[in-house]
């Protein structure tokens, strides 16, 4: 059956591309603030359970359920120690940072009003006072469009007190990161808003009940956020017919790598490989024969082969099947001319330049995990090396705070598991050269 | 921590940037960073305060600017918090240069995304040109830095220079540039093959209607 490509009418960011302004009186005529108090005199659990009804799952790459995620925040304001309420916050994570992601930036920069409408949709829907989007430091432009689109936001009442004639009062605030990948770790992003190292807290407690200054507080991607007035406008049913079950919605993918034409579109979820990259990139750099691997979703999920990748659906579950994950949906295609061991291994040198250091599975096995990839991009290594390799991936996974030192190991268990016949030639062909060096 | 930056010798930052302080306008910028946070949580505005110091010291030495030892302090001062809480600020974070560093910062993105469409030529653009990587030029002009994912990669190979971004390099796109800054001409900021943002090359393969119109969709829902 051939697949329904997204029609226009049904893109949420219709502005993705910049061809228009991002302005406030241009965002206005494409249908963004209209109206807004109209779904806030809905209540907070109507809104919730609308986002609920859509399918919604976070678009930072965990993909955990939004509409659950907001429900976890407290109904009545707990109390400090005075006994005065406390606030919640919603914070918007901006800081994208994951190799191959780059949808933030065009929603930020393109879009701004969609993510600001969606903040208060948002915040308001979890009883927030206030939202803080947390934007990575080297999105300059980014950010400054977004400081602009706030402030128009507020000179036209849609901010601050009774924002958008609601009755509800909000903020929203622009905090630049300052270059540290970890901070899109939601209780990092935390400890960095708070004027600290962007180092992750443990868990429990969860945000949702003792997040940024101690308050509750729940962290969301921009898309999720961004998303949000229109699955209102449309309705949950609309943005739920996209996508099978359990992946329902339209996504941003972004497709980096060789493809002729890479690009960011917005399509339904669950859309095959193939169709994805022929319809928006022009097809694989030297034809489908040449493809020889994917990373599906960010550097941080597994690699997966040509042939089992090519008719996947491109969404949580598809991926998950072939053991990688949508992640958020960054996709960098490699075809055959990839050294292969060369791509991971730079990932092996991003992970072991972005840890924070708290944890010493990670601080330690990232720059050893490097040091091996790259004698194994030579093949200066023993077959053996290959399982200790291994063994330190999963002595490294799972024992750390976050999740840094899995996305760490990931990728090398991927390349291990898919292209060991790669790695095992080359260290042959090392040690050959050796042995003709010795003969000589 | 091999490619950490050295230190400058602290007796002379000293007696260059002892008596730092914020010019008025960026006392303003500073005020309103502060304003951002709840009373009495001035320190969450730390790293807004480090980036407009920096920007501060690069306006005064005509360079991408630094943060000396004395101004660090300052800005833990101005913000009541122990100086060495600002330090960990400033070294967590790749974009605080804890050295000078010239009027061109060069940031060559090396991570997967790029490399596979080639910074590697990007690199070699400017080694060809006299830059190391972490160096100065001797003529104060150009720092070399290779950083990580900077978030372009449909629009891979990229540099950041400065404050602007330049995509869709190759080897002798990144020479031009490298060679129109050096002889102070404007630079189109962006792509550099004609793109308008990270549309497919050639045009867009969707909403074609908002390339020549702000066109509204909701008559089509």
């Amino acid at each position: 059956m051939a697949f329904d490509f997204l029609q226009d009418k049904d893109r949420i960011f219709t502005n993705i591309y910049g061809f228009q302004h991002w302005g406030l009186k241009e965002a206005r005529a494409r249908g963004d603030w209209d109206d807004t108090k109209k779904f806030i005199a809905l209540g907070n659990d109507k809104i919730i359970e609308e986002v609920k009804a859509s399918g919604l799952r976070g678009r930072g790459g965990a993909g955990f359920p939004t509409g659950l995620k907001w429900s976890f925040m407290p109904k009545e304001a707990p109390k400090d120690s005075q006994g005065n309420p406390r606030p919640s916050f919603l914070v918007i994570n901006a800081d994208e940072s994951e190799p191959g992601s780059c949808k933030d930036r065009e929603i930020l920069r393109n879009d701004p009003h969609k993510l600001i409408e969606g903040a208060l949709i948002a915040g308001f829907a979890m009883r927030a006072r206030a939202a803080y989007i947390y934007i990575r430091g080297e999105y300059i432009y980014e950010a400054k469009v977004m400081e602009a689109a706030v402030k128009e936001a507020y000179d036209a009442g849609l901010l601050g007190k009774n924002a958008a004639k609601s009755g509800y009062d909000f903020d929203v605030f622009i905090h630049r990161g300052a270059g540290a990948y970890i901070c899109g770790e939601e209780t990092a992003m935390i400890e960095s808003l708070e004027g600290k190292k962007g180092q992750p807290r443990l868990k429990p407690p969860f945000p949702a009940g003792a997040g940024l200054y101690g308050c509750p507080t729940t962290v969301n991607n921009v898309e999720s956020i961004a998303v949000v007035p229109t699955i209102m406008r449309r309705g949950g049913a609309w943005f739920a017919s996209f996508g099978r079950e359990g992946n329902h919605g339209t996504k941003l993918f972004q497709v980096s790598g060789h493809v002729e034409k890479p690009a960011v579109f917005e399509e339904a979820m669950s859309i095959p490989f193939k169709d994805m990259i022929e319809k928006h990139c022009g097809g694989i750099t030297g034809g489908w024969d040449n493809l020889l691997a994917v990373i599906p979703g960010g550097s941080s999920v597994p690699l997966v082969p040509a042939e089992q990748i090519m008719d996947a659906p491109m969404d949580f579950d598809g991926l998950k099947e072939l053991g990688s994950g949508l992640g958020t949906a960054a996709v960098i295609v490699m075809d055959k001319s990839t050294d292969i061991v060369r791509a991971i291994s730079r990932l092996s040198y991003f992970y072991k330049h972005e840890s924070c250091g708290q944890c010493t599975p990670c601080r330690e096995g990232t720059g050893w995990m490097w040091r091996v990839m790259e004698k194994m991009r030579d093949g200066d290594a023993d077959i053996a090396d290959i399982d200790t390799l291994y063994e330190v991936t999963k002595q490294v996974e799972g024992h750390t705070i976050c999740a840094l030192g899995d996305a760490a190991a990931w990728p090398i268990q991927g390349l291990i598991r898919h292209f060991r016949p790669e790695m095992e030639r080359r260290i042959r062909e090392h040690k050959g050269e050796e042995m003709m060096e010795a003969a000589e | 921590m091999a490619d950490a930056p050295t230190i400058p010798d602290e007796l002379e930052t000293r007696a260059k940037w002892g008596d730092f302080a914020f010019t008025p306008a960026n006392e303003k910028l500073a005020k309103w960073q502060i304003a951002k946070y709840p009373a009495g949580r001035q320190k969450s505005a730390v790293m807004a305060l480090l980036d407009i110091a920096q920007r501060q010291v690069g306006a005064e030495t005509k360079t991408q600017g630094w943060l000396p030892v004395p101004v660090i302090e300052y800005v833990a001062a101005y913000l009541d918090m122990p100086y060495m809480r600002a330090y960990e600020v400033a070294t967590f974070y790749t974009m605080y240069n804890l050295a000078p560093v010239g009027r061109y910062h060069v940031q060559v993105c090396g991570t997967t995304p790029c490399m596979l469409r080639g910074s590697d030529d990007v690199m070699a653009a400017c080694k060809n040109k006299g830059m190391a990587k972490g160096k100065t030029t001797p003529d104060g002009l150009f720092t070399l830095t290779e950083v990580e994912c900077m978030g372009n990669c449909s629009n891979a190979p990229m540099v950041q220079i400065n404050d602007d971004n330049y995509e869709d390099l190759d080897y002798d796109i990144m020479t031009r540039i490298l060679e129109d800054l050096a002889a102070g001409k404007d630079i189109k900021v962006g792509s550099q093959v004609g793109r308008k943002t990270s549309e497919a090359e050639g045009g867009p393969t969707n909403l074609q209607a908002m390339v020549e119109e702000n066109h509204d969709y909701r008559g089509e829902w």
